[in-house]
């Protein structure tokens, strides 16, 4: 079998020779499973229930960001959309467009850590894609990932559930990824550590199921963060959401940064965090059930759902006045002092 | 969940005071956009009595920016081939023909950087290129713009400009004076400049606060100067005195004394205003932008609805502008105000007004 060189040609891309090395020597190497094989399409057994069904591209710069990278990335988004949904994931695939010039060394690292979080989520990697386009035409690597999972919560997921008197839950503090990537593109030079929050939720999302049988909704809260997705949940349920600003986790060094660029955590991606919202009766099960898990030990009430302001949401501050919380609607953009 | 609401002792009676106040009705200009931008976050308008009124001021220097700066700025982008690196709230801007971030769709080179050291820093990387620094602020950022120019100095940069909209407060102050009954001085301003300014408006019988940008900071500043106007006799306090002092910055004047001097400085909405800008020196002449593109002058168009100048001129409220909501949103802002994240405009229309 042809060797790999340090970096991917366009060679590898052409569905030869070297094409076949890079599917053996990575992808088949990391996602080794009896369902993956050489033919042209994985054949499933099928679940005995409803199926749920995700895709999302993933174009993070840069590739590799303290806390994770890409790779790592496209699995958590698209095993974490499907958690929202109750639904176990199964099988995913992932489609590749990897610029000329990456080092396979780095490839390697992706295609690993996607087996690690696919494994963490009890998923499995059945089919895929590779293409690779000319310099300058693509940043390092673009993944896509399709993920199908079996329904096994007992009451349908949405976020039109949303009901006035339910507890708003996060799982975590907020805005962590999206201040560990900003800080990671050294624009800023801003000398702070913070790590993503990337994580594969399924477990604990299983957990809340069974300890919160009547959940309403969750959401995982990636680009535009907990803000953007209280207001979707606001508009679809047509509720009103009050929080309060003291009972927001945020990691102080995120808010470090936030306050000298000018911009709000709510609204800076997570993905590892997600937003739950259930009667308040069941709101202390969950948060027992989830704060033994790492990845969700941080969760808390940070508000509740209303019947006044239907699609606002209300911001109660520590100085005992009530604000708007700004609907998100525009790009951040760090501000001039 | 917490829900305690800890507030200190001394906090707690401002705010009551705040609240109950019964003196003679009073007019504050909060004159900084931070200030005007924390006030509606944390809610602060909701704990003055009806004797107290705030209105919001012209210091944001985005709002004050004119049309005609963002078409120089697009001109360098996309006509002279230059690498436009700005601050993040300037990309929105209208200038007469197309914003920034338009700019960049069409072609253009723009980045946006945090500091205009970074913007140095580039042009070193990149000695290829030519670069130019959006150099729009007020006291606070001047300092990091003259440093920008000092490192490309001492880098043998040929490649590095400002292209300056640079301004001073104390014009903002004298020009509004007549518009309220007393400022609510921006603390970050004057941790550069110290006290001279508001010393010298007092003796003109002007009053004011220097106020930090807490909650609480805020909050015990409008207290100050509400208690402090009541006994009827032109005062100044600072209440930011964590950070201003009564000297500032003499490193930061230093260098702003070295690399700029004042100049005349045309303001959105407002007009010229007689040596209140600060543009670079003669002798610094090739790290101007203007200089070395020969940009013509011009002020621009601005949209002829827009009622930008009576809002920073604390002559209207933003609700009271026929664009506001409508024509004019975040998304798709009309004027200034609400393009920049610290505009009142947009501060209006973010938090919903005066819930």
């Amino acid at each position: 079998m042809e060797a790999l060189p340090e970096q991917i040609t366009l060679a590898h891309g052409a569905g030869g020779k070297q094409t076949s090395a890079l599917i053996h020597q990575i992808f088949e190497r990391h996602f080794k499973n009896s369902l993956l094989t050489a033919d042209d399409a994985a054949v499933l057994p099928r679940p005995g229930h409803q199926i749920a069904m995700s895709t999302d591209g993933f174009v993070v710069s840069p590739a590799f960001f303290p806390g994770g990278n890409i790779g790592e990335l496209s699995i958590c988004g698209t095993v974490n959309d499907l958690s929202c949904m109750g639904a176990k994931p199964l099988y995913l695939t992932c489609s590749f467009i990897i610029e000329e010039g990456l080092e396979v060394s780095k490839l390697d690292r992706i295609a690993a850590s996607m087996a690690e979080t696919a494994e963490k989520a009890g998923a499995v990697l059945v089919a895929g894609d590779t293409k690779v386009v000319g310099k300058g035409q693509a940043d390092q690597v673009f993944i896509t990932t399709t993920g199908v999972g079996e329904i096994v919560s007992q009451n349908p997921l949405s976020g039109a559930k949303a009901a006035p008197g339910d507890a708003v839950l996060v799982t975590g503090d907020v805005g962590r990824h999206g201040c560990a990537v900003l800080l990671s593109r050294d624009e800023y030079g801003i000398d702070a550590h913070v790590e993503s929050d990337c994580a594969p939720l399924w477990k604990p999302v299983s957990a809340a199921l069974k300890a919160a049988p009547d959940l309403h909704v969750i959401r995982d809260a990636t680009r535009g963060g907990v803000g953007t997705v209280l207001y979707e949940i606001a508009h679809q349920s047509h509720v009103g959401i009050r929080l309060h600003s003291d009972a927001i986790p945020v990691d102080p060094s995120v808010a470090g940064v936030c306050g000298m660029l000018g911009l709000e955590p709510l609204y800076l991606a997570c993905e590892g965090r997600m937003v739950m919202i259930v009667p308040k009766e069941e709101a202390g099960a969950i948060i027992d059930a989830l704060s033994v898990f790492p990845d969700t030990q941080g969760i808390c009430q940070i508000g509740e759902v209303t019947a006044e302001e239907p699609e606002r949401v209300i911001m109660e501050t520590e100085i005992g006045t009530q604000t708007y919380l700004p609907e998100p609607g525009t790009e951040l953009l760090p501000r001039i002092c | 969940m917490k829900q305690n609401h800890q507030m200190s002792a001394p906090l707690r009676r401002a705010i009551d005071f705040l609240k109950t106040y019964d003196g003679p009705e009073v007019r504050i200009m909060e004159v900084c956009g931070t200030h005007t931008h924390e006030i509606f976050k944390q809610g602060i308008r909701q704990l003055l009595s009806p004797k107290i009124t705030l209105i919001s001021g012209p210091g944001c220097p985005v709002c004050v920016t004119p049309a005609g700066y963002i078409d120089r700025a697009v001109a360098l982008a996309l006509d002279h081939g230059v690498t436009v690196c700005t601050f993040g709230d300037l990309m929105r801007v209208p200038g007469t023909e197309m914003s920034l971030s338009m700019a960049r769709g069409r072609g253009g080179d723009v980045r946006v950087v945090y500091a205009p050291e970074d913007a140095e820093k580039l042009a070193a990387e990149h000695p290829e290129k030519p670069f130019a620094f959006l150099s729009v602020g007020f006291e606070t950022t001047t300092p990091s713009s003259c440093l920008a120019v000092d490192h490309a100095i001492r880098d043998g940069l040929d490649n590095f400009t400002l292209l300056t909209a640079n301004k001073t407060m104390p014009a903002a102050y004298e020009a509004m004076k007549n518009s309220t009954d007393l400022f609510l001085y921006p603390g970050h301003v004057h941790a550069i400049t110290g006290l001279a300014d508001v010393k010298k408006m007092q003796q003109e019988g002007v009053s004011g606060v220097v106020a930090g940008f807490t909650a609480g900071e805020l909050i015990t500043a409008l207290a100050i100067a509400v208690k402090k106007y009541g006994e009827g006799v032109p005062f100044y306090v600072n209440a930011y005195p964590r950070v201003v002092t009564d000297e500032g910055s003499p490193e930061a004047k230093q260098l702003v004394a070295k690399y700029m001097e004042p100049c005349d400085a045309w303001w959105r909405g407002i007009g010229m205003l007689p040596d209140s800008g600060m543009r670079l020196k003669k002798a610094y002449a090739r790290f101007d932008a203007a200089e070395r593109y020969a940009l013509p002058e011009g002020n621009g168009k601005d949209n002829p609805g827009c009622h930008c100048g009576d809002v920073l001129q604390g002559r209207c409220r933003p609700e009271d502008c026929p664009l506001f909501g409508t024509v004019c949103t975040p998304v798709h802002p009309t004027g200034a105000c609400m393009v920049s994240s610290e505009g009142a405009c947009s501060a209006y229309y973010l938090y919903g007004g005066e819930k």
